[in-house]
């Protein structure tokens, strides 16, 4: 890791009136990091956002974006700065060259280079085809695109992308998943989404909100380490009883899914279970490793603290 | 920065229909009455040159012409203000500004020169129509001055106030018609004869503006516009902070 964090959060609070949004949240970012900052609807993930791009002022805390005091130079703070909100910021009545040259110059681009970030922008986002097009004419996906070159032109230190891919079609999400991990590689790069498996696709970390409270943070290996799991999904045409299943050495734990479905917790190797269900004649159909451990996390704090209320 | 807002404002502009048919509709009807009274002047020509010293084609054409216009444009400043803040913010465009390395001043001045820009295009349209009269009368250039001069400084004033009503609420149309309200309200204060008339006189645009088109350039009504501005400016670029820490 390096030295200086890119973006240092420290105790930051927000409220909406009485309501209490954001909790007394702390985080780092680093060059090289992408960290996918997930939560249910209404978490305060979209305000956390709001306030690292200096759209809200924070009620209390403090923001340091590449070392830099967004509440006290928050014009050197958001020159390291990409933003793309959930809606993405487009004057419809321009055109997607002279949009992405009005954003060149408000990010401060001097006049010489303004052409080559535009044009490598464009070809980042796959716009380059469209440059004279009116934006409100566009479709989704392309002002999605927009939104993004918009956040990128500059190349920030620091990109903040609230749900990026919503809108796209399939082959552009992955486009965009691959730009991300490329940008990705220089930037640091925040990322909000519901789209689980995006996550795992793409980022390095994990920070899970829920009401306003940081309830997960975890870097991608210490989530791989803990999906490298024992438990697996199987499939039985003629299901034992599962007093039967557990008198077997290498079953631990069986949960009943319906008739023929079953996740098995097992010591040791998933073979002794496959041996032990042909042994047996269980009739076995399906056997794949239960992996779904960044759901289950995310259900589990989300859900349950949910449920408590 | 200032600048680039600006233009891009101004452009936006143009890019709607609204400021061509804005323009296009005023200017057609200030023609108009411009030449009515052309026509007046005309017809009461021959009994002009018996006074003494007859008023001339500056004060009985040029000037009820950029009165009437100033009537003009106090109903339409509110539709070309009214989407300034309100619209951005409705669509979320306003997050690229915000999260953009500019200031709230630098936006909110950014706004302010870009539609007055277009007000100087709009005045620059109406100087026009006396400057032709250039071809056949003379025209007393002093007081032509001085009418565009209070023209430019009112329509200033009007676009403030309209940037900050338009900053007060995300839906435009409220933000034309309590521009509208607000305008009218101080247009016609002057015009009150009770016993606090000569407080509220002080307050009126109307009160300010008169003695400009009759020549009269006093620091004091310059010093009114200049705070009237002033003050909105400021108003707005609080408004627009107190949004980022309560919405």
């Amino acid at each position: 890791m390096s030295s200086q964090a890119l973006i240092s959060v420290n105790n930051l609070v927000r409220y909406y009136g009485d309501v209490c949004a954001v909790n007394d949240i702390s985080f780092e970012l680093h060059a090289g990091d992408i960290l996918g900052f997930l939560g249910p609807n209404g978490a305060g993930k979209s305000t956390t956002m709001q306030i690292l791009s200096g759209n809200l002022a924070p009620s209390e805390g403090e923001i340091r974006i590449n070392g830099v005091d967004l509440l006290e130079k928050p014009g050197d703070a958001k020159a390291a700065l990409g933003y793309l909100p959930e809606n993405p910021p487009l004057y419809r009545e321009m055109s997607v060259d002279e949009y992405l040259h009005y954003c060149a110059r408000l990010r401060r681009i001097d006049k010489r280079s303004i052409g080559d970030a535009l044009d490598l922008a464009k070809e980042r986002c796959g716009l380059t085809r469209v440059n004279r097009r009116l934006i409100g004419n566009l479709s989704k996906g392309f002002q999605q695109r927009v939104g993004i070159a918009q956040a990128i032109i500059h190349s920030p230190h620091v990109i903040i992308l609230d749900e990026p891919t919503v809108g796209l079609d399939p082959i552009q999400i992955r486009e965009i998943r691959d730009l991300i991990r490329e940008l990705g590689t220089q930037h640091g790069i925040i990322l909000s989404t519901h789209i689980l498996p995006e996550v795992e696709s793409v980022c390095n970390r994990v920070q899970i909100i829920n009401a306003g409270e940081l309830v997960y943070a975890s870097d991608m290996q210490g989530l791989l380490a803990q999906q490298s799991t024992d438990r697996y999904e199987i499939s039985l045409s003629r299901p034992p009883a599962t007093d039967a299943m557990l008198a077997s050495d290498c079953i631990d734990r069986v949960e009943q899914l319906d008739t023929h479905r079953f996740i098995v917790h097992v010591r040791g190797e998933a073979d002794c279970l496959a041996a032990e269900a042909v042994h047996n004649d269980w009739g076995l159909r399906r056997l794949v490793a239960h992996e779904h451990s960044l759901e289950q996390i995310f259900v589990n704090l989300t859900l349950g603290e949910g449920e408590a209320r | 920065m200032i600048l680039t807002i600006a233009m891009r404002e101004l452009r936006s502009l143009f890019l709607s229909p609204l400021a061509w048919s804005v323009l296009a509709v005023t200017q057609l009807i200030i023609a108009w009455s411009f030449f009515s009274q052309i026509d007046f002047f005309f017809s009461i020509q021959q009994q002009l040159v018996s006074l003494p010293s007859p008023p001339g084609v500056t004060d009985l054409v040029v000037m009820p012409t950029f009165e009437i216009a100033s009537i003009i444009l106090l109903m339409v400043t509110p539709l070309l203000t009214m989407r300034l803040i309100s619209e951005e913010r409705r669509n979320g465009s306003i997050a690229l500004l915000l999260s953009s390395p500019v200031s709230m001043t630098q936006i909110v001045l950014g706004k302010f020169f870009g539609i007055v820009v277009f007000m100087l295009i709009f005045v620059a349209m109406i100087s026009l129509m006396p400057l032709s009269l250039f071809m056949g009368a003379e025209l007393d250039l002093g007081k032509l001055a001085a009418g565009v001069f209070a023209l430019v400084l009112l329509l200033s004033a009007f676009a403030a106030a309209g940037l900050f009503l338009s900053s007060l609420t995300d839906n435009p149309v409220v933000a034309a018609i309590s521009t509208f309200g607000l305008l009218l309200l101080l247009w016609i204060i002057s015009s009150n004869t009770g016993g606090t008339a000569g407080v509220l006189s002080q307050l009126s645009l109307l009160s300010h503006f008169a003695p400009m088109l009759r020549g009269l350039i006093n620091t004091a009504d310059i010093a009114y516009f200049i705070l009237f501005i002033a003050t909105f400016l400021v108003l707005t670029i609080r408004q627009m902070d107190s949004q980022r820490l309560q919405q």
